[in-house]
C-alpha cells in the first residue's frame, strides 16, 4: 500500500502549472510595439529612401513587432517539453508563406503572360470588334 | 491504516489536480490551434489583396484613398487595448476582481473606439462612391479589413460576457481559463493588425 507511485496518465500538453504572466513582459511588449509602429510610420511618411530599401525596412519592422508580440503578449516559447504550440505556429508560418508567396508568384506570372489592355483593344479592333 | 488512506486520498487529489491542469492546458492549446487556422484565413485574404492592389479600374488607389495619421491612431488605440487586456489577465491572476473589471472596461472602450474609427472610414469611402463595388482593389481591401473588424466585434462581445462572468461568479478556474483564451484572441487580433497596417496602409502610402 505504501508503494503507490503517482503516475500522471495521458499527458498531451504537460504544463504542471498554468503559465504565469508578468507585468514586465507586457510593458516590454507594449513599449517595443509602440516604438516600432511609430518608427515605421515616420519612415513611410517622411523617409526619403528608395523603394526596395523602404519595403525591406517596413517588412523588417513588422516582422520584429510580430515576434515581440508573440513572445511577450502571446507567451510563445515558454511552454514545457513537447513544444506543440511552437510546432503549430511554425507550421502555420510555412502554410502562410506558401499561400501568400505562391499566390503572388503565380498571379504575377499570369499577369506577365496576359495581353495588356491597349494591345487587347487593338487586337479586338483588328478582329472586327469580335 | 488511516495513514495509508490519507496518503491514497492525497494522491487521488493531486492526480485530479494535475488532470485538471492538463485539461486546461489542452483546452488552451486547442484554442491556439484555432488561432493558427484563423491566421491561414487572414493569409488568404492578404494574398488576394496583394494580387489585386493595383487593379483600381480607374478608381482611387491606396495612396490617394487612405489617410496615414488616421491609420496610425487606429493602430495605437488597438495596441493599447491589447496592453490593457494583458493587464486584465495579470489582475485576474492575482484575483483582483475589481481591477479585472476595470481593465476589461478600458479594453472594451478602446476596442469599441477602434471599431468606430474603422466603420467611420468605411462610411466615408462608401459616401465618396468608393465602396467594394468600385474596383478589385477596394473589394479586397473591404473584405480584408472588415473580416478583422468582424473579429473585433466578436471579441468585444466576448469581453462583455466575461465581465458579467467576473462580476457574477468571481474568478473561478473556469473563468480564469476563459480569460486567458480571450486575451489570446485579443492579442492575436492586434498581431493581424500589424500586417494590415504595414501592408495595406504603409505600403499603400509609399506606392509599392
Amino acid at each position: 500500500m505504501s508503494q503507490i507511485n503517482h503516475q500522471p496518465v495521458d499527458i498531451l500538453v504537460s504544463t504542471h502549472q498554468p503559465e504565469q504572466v508578468t507585468l514586465r513582459g507586457y510593458v516590454i511588449g507594449f513599449g517595443g510595439s509602440i516604438v516600432m509602429t511609430i518608427t515605421a510610420y515616420l519612415f513611410a511618411r517622411y523617409g526619403m529612401l528608395n523603394k526596395p530599401v523602404m519595403v525591406a525596412l517596413l517588412a523588417f519592422l513588422a516582422l520584429a513587432q510580430f515576434t515581440l508580440q508573440l513572445v511577450y503578449f502571446l507567451h510563445l516559447g515558454r511552454e514545457f517539453s513537447p513544444r506543440l504550440k511552437l510546432l503549430v505556429t511554425v507550421f502555420m508560418m510555412i502554410i502562410v508563406f506558401i499561400l501568400v508567396g505562391g499566390s503572388i508568384w503565380i498571379m504575377n506570372n499570369l499577369d506577365g503572360r496576359m495581353m495588356g489592355t491597349k494591345v487587347m483593344i487593338k487586337y479586338m479592333n483588328s478582329q472586327d470588334g469580335l | 491504516m488511516s495513514e495509508a488512506v490519507t496518503q491514497t486520498l492525497n494522491i487521488i487529489k493531486s492526480n485530479k489536480l494535475i488532470a485538471k491542469y492538463d485539461k486546461d492546458a489542452r483546452d488552451i492549446f486547442g484554442f491556439w490551434v484555432y488561432l493558427m487556422t484563423d491566421c491561414v484565413l487572414f493569409a488568404s485574404l492578404f494574398a488576394v489583396f496583394a494580387v489585386l492592389r493595383h487593379n483600381t479600374y480607374g478608381g482611387p488607389g491606396a495612396s490617394l484613398l487612405f489617410s496615414m495619421p488616421y491609420a496610425l491612431v487606429e493602430t495605437i488605440i488597438l495596441l493599447t487595448s491589447s496592453f490593457t487586456c494583458g493587464l486584465a489577465v495579470l489582475s485576474a491572476q492575482l484575483k483582483h476582481n475589481k481591477r479585472v473589471l476595470f481593465w476589461f472596461i478600458v479594453t472594451f472602450a478602446l476596442g469599441a473606439s477602434f471599431l468606430g474609427l474603422e466603420l467611420n472610414e468605411f462610411h466615408n469611402f462608401i459616401a465618396m462612391g468608393d465602396s467594394w463595388r468600385r474596383s478589385g482593389f477596394l473589394s479586397s481591401y473591404f473584405v480584408l479589413v472588415a473580416t478583422h473588424g468582424l473579429h473585433i466585434t466578436l471579441g468585444l462581445l466576448w469581453i462583455a460576457v466575461m465581465s458579467v462572468f467576473v462580476l457574477k461568479r468571481g474568478i473561478s478556474d473556469l473563468v480564469m481559463k476563459r480569460i486567458r483564451m480571450l486575451s489570446m484572441f485579443w492579442h492575436f487580433l492586434d498581431v493581424v493588425w500589424i500586417f494590415i497596417f504595414t501592408i495595406v496602409y504603409l505600403f499603400g502610402a509609399i506606392r509599392v
